[in-house]
C-alpha cells in the first residue's frame, strides 16, 4: 500500500524555499567573486610570466621532438636497440650518481644531528626561554627558506668548485626542514616521562636523553629517511652550478645537445630515486609500526 | 642495613634478572651495528668527496669576509628591476601550481584505487607521476627552455610539471582516505559514477587539494626563486649573476627579498586556507 508522505503547507513551503534559494544565491555569489578574483590574478600573473599560449602551441611540436630525439643516438637508431652505445658511459656516470649518493646521504646526516641539537630549543615544551624558542626558529626558518642551490652557489665561491659545498647546502637546508618536523614532534610528546626524570634530579640534556629521545626516535629516524630522498633529488643538480655529482654531467649533456646521454642519464637518476623511495618507504613503515607496537 | 639498601648489590640483581638484562642488551648491539654502519659509509663519503680540515677551514674564514661585505645590504642600482623580477618570480609560482593542480585533479582520480577499478590504469598513472617527479624542478626548466625558449614562461611550465607529479601522488591519497558512503548514498538514489564522484567525493577532498595548493605556492615561491639560475625566469639570474661578481652586499639585499616574500606568502596562503577549508586541516 502506497503511503502518503504529510507535506508541509504551501506557505510554509514557499517560505523554506525562498530561504534555501537565497542561501544558495549567497553561496553562489561568494563562488563567483572567488573565480572572478583568481581569473583577474591569472590574467596578471600570465602577463608578468609572460605566458605565451601561441608561442607554446606552435612549439609544442619541440617538446615533442624533443623527447623523441632524447631517445636516438647519433646514428639516428632507436637507443634501445644499442643499449652499449647508449650507456657508453656508463662507468663514469655510476661514479658519479654514487658520489651523488653520498653527498645526499652526508647531507642528511649531518643536518639531522643539526636539527637534533636544535629542535628542543625550538619547542614549546622543551626550550629554555621564550627568547631562545624565537631564536631558534628564526634560524631554522631562515635555513630552511633559501634555496640549496642559493648555498650553493655560494659556498662554491668559499670552498671551491666540487662536492664539499653541496653537502653543506644540503646541510643546512636539512637542519631547517628537519629542525621544523622535529620540534612538531617534541611538541606532541607526552611530558610525563620528563617530569620524572626532573623530579628524580636529572638536568635537561639528561631528561631529554632518557625521556624525549626513546618517545621520538621512531619518527625521527622516518623524517630522516624521508628528507634522505628529496636530498638525493636535490643532490642530483647540485652539479649544475659547480656543486658535484651527476648534475655536472646532465647539464653537460643538456647544454652541449648530446641527446641521447640526456635520457641515459635522466633514467639513471629517475632509477635511482625511484629504489631509494621504495627503500626509504619500506623502513618508514616498519619504523612505524614499531612505534605502533609500542 | 641502610647503606645496602642504597646500594644494593648489583651483580645479584643482573644474575636474577638475566632474561630482562638481555633483552635491552640484544637491543643495544643492534643499535651500535647501526650506528657503526652508519659512521662507516659517513668516514667513507668524508675520504671520497674529499672533506679536509684545510679546506673546510679556509673555507669558513672566506664564508666570513662574505658575511662581512653583505652588510649593509644594498640593491645597487636596480631595485626596479629587482622588484619586476621578484613579481616575475611569484607569478611564475602562482600559475605553475595552478596549472598543476588542475592537471593533476583527473590524474589524482586515475590513480586512487576507490574511483579506478583498472588496475593497468591505475599502475600506468603511478609510474606516470613517479618518474615526473624524479627529476628535479631544475631539469624540468633546462628542458622547457629548449621548447618555449628562456624567460619565465619556462619556468612556468617547470614548476607545472614537476608538481603534477606530487599533486597527483597528494591528490589519489586524499581521494583514497575518503569516506565512501557519501558516494554510495549517491549512487543509491540513482546517480551516476560521475554523479558519485562530483556529490559523493569532490566535496570531500575539495579542501584537502586546496589547502595541499596553497601549501606548495608557499614552496614553489622557493623553487622559482631558483630557477633564473638556469635562464627561466624571476630572481634566480640576478642571485646568481651579483653571487658570480662578488657584490655580496646586494647578494644579501636578493635574499632578504626572498625571505620577505615567502613570509608574506605564507601569512596570506595560510590566511586563505582557514577561510576556504576552516579549521579543520590546521594543527591535529
Amino acid at each position: 500500500m502506497a503511503h502518503a508522505i504529510p507535506r508541509l503547507p504551501d506557505t510554509q513551503i514557499a517560505a523554506l524555499s525562498a530561504a534555501y534559494r537565497s542561501a544558495q544565491a549567497a553561496k553562489r555569489r561568494t563562488t563567483l567573486i572567488g573565480v572572478l578574483a583568481l581569473a583577474i590574478l591569472i590574467m596578471v600573473a600570465g602577463r608578468v610570466a609572460e605566458v605565451d599560449l601561441v608561442k607554446l602551441w606552435n612549439n609544442a611540436g619541440q617538446l615533442t621532438s624533443y623527447l623523441g630525439r632524447i631517445f636516438y643516438l647519433d646514428n639516428g637508431r632507436l637507443v634501445f636497440t644499442d643499449i652499449t652505445d647508449w650507456y657508453w658511459g656508463l662507468g663514469r656516470w655510476m661514479s658519479r650518481l654514487w658520489d651523488t649518493l653520498l653527498i645526499a646521504y652526508l647531507g642528511t646526516l649531518f643536518g639531522a644531528i643539526g636539527a637534533f641539537f636544535l629542535c628542543f630549543a625550538a619547542t614549546i615544551n622543551l626550550a629554555v626561554n621564550p627568547a631562545q624558542r624565537f631564536f631558534a626558529r628564526r634560524f631554522l626558518e631562515f635555513c630552511r627558506t633559501v634555496p640549496e642551490i642559493v648555498f650553493a652557489l655560494i659556498f662554491v665561491v668559499a670552498f671551491g668548485l666540487g662536492p664539499v659545498p653541496g653537502v653543506l647546502a644540503i646541510m643546512i637546508h636539512t637542519v631547517g626542514a628537519l629542525g621544523k618536523l622535529f620540534a612538531e614532534v617534541v611538541e606532541n610528546i607526552d611530558m610525563k616521562p620528563v617530569e620524572g626524570a626532573i623530579a628524580s634530579g636529572a638536568t635537561r640534556w639528561q631528561a631529554i636523553r632518557y625521556s624525549v629521545v626513546p618517545q621520538v626516535l621512531p619518527n625521527f629516524a622516518s623524517y630522516a629517511l624521508l628528507r634522505f630522498e628529496i636530498n638525493v633529488r636535490g643532490a642530483s643538480v647540485m652539479g649544475f652550478v659547480g656543486a658535484g655529482g651527476i648534475g655536472q654531467d646532465l647539464i653537460e649533456a643538456i647544454r652541449k645537445f648530446y641527446y641521447s646521454d640526456v635520457s641515459a642519464i635522466l633514467l639513471l637518476i629517475i632509477a635511482t630515486v625511484m629504489i631509494i623511495d621504495l627503500v626509504t618507504e619500506r623502513i618508514r613503515h616498519r619504523l612505524i609500526s614499531l612505534e605502533h607496537s609500542r | 642495613m641502610k647503606t645496602s639498601r642504597m646500594f644494593p648489590d648489583q651483580a645479584a640483581i643482573r644474575a636474577h634478572h638475566a632474561a630482562l638484562v638481555a633483552g635491552p642488551q640484544r637491543e643495544r648491539w643492534v643499535t651500535l651495528a647501526i650506528v657503526l654502519v652508519m659512521a662507516g659509509v659517513a668516514l667513507l663519503a668524508v675520504v671520497r668527496l674529499e672533506f679536509s680540515f684545510a679546506r673546510l677551514g679556509s673555507g669558513i674564514v672566506q664564508l666570513g669576509t662574505f658575511l662581512g661585505l653583505m652588510v649593509p645590504p644594498t640593491p645597487g642600482t636596480q631595485l626596479w628591476a629587482l622588484l619586476k623580477a621578484l613579481a616575475e618570480t611569484v607569478a611564475i609560482a602562482f600559475l605553475g601550481t595552478l596549472l598543476a593542480a588542475l592537471i593533476a585533479f583527473p590524474l589524482g582520480f586515475l590513480a586512487a584505487r576507490n574511483t579506478m577499478a583498472n588496475r593497468l590504469v591505475r599502475f600506468l598513472t603511478r609510474r606516470f607521476s613517479d618518474s615526473i617527479r624524479g627529476v628535479d624542478t631544475l631539469i624540468w626548466a633546462l628542458i622547457w627552455i629548449n621548447v618555449v625558449g628562456l624567460g619565465p614562461f619556462a619556468g612556468v611550465l617547470a614548476i607545472m610539471t614537476s608538481d603534477i607529479g606530487a599533486f597527483s601522488k597528494l591528490y589519489s591519497e586524499a581521494i583514497e582516505a575518503i569516506d565512501r558512503r557519501a558516494g554510495e548514498g549517491v549512487t543509491s538514489t540513482g546517480g551516476s559514477r560521475i554523479h558519485a564522484i562530483r556529490f559523493g567525493i569532490v566535496p570531500q577532498v575539495m579542501p584537502v587539494l586546496i589547502s595541499q595548493m596553497l601549501y606548495y605556492f608557499e614552496s614553489n615561491t622557493r623553487s622559482a626563486t631558483i630557477i633564473g639560475i638556469v635562464g627561466a625566469g624571476g630572481i634566480g639570474l640576478y642571485l646568481a649573476e651579483m653571487i658570480r661578481t662578488y657584490e655580496w652586499d646586494q647578494v644579501a639585499f636578493i635574499i632578504l627579498m626572498i625571505l620577505v616574500t615567502v613570509a608574506a606568502i605564507d601569512f596570506v596562503s595560510s590566511r586563505l586556507r582557514l577561510a576556504i577549508v576552516g579549521e579543520r586541516t590546521g594543527r591535529l
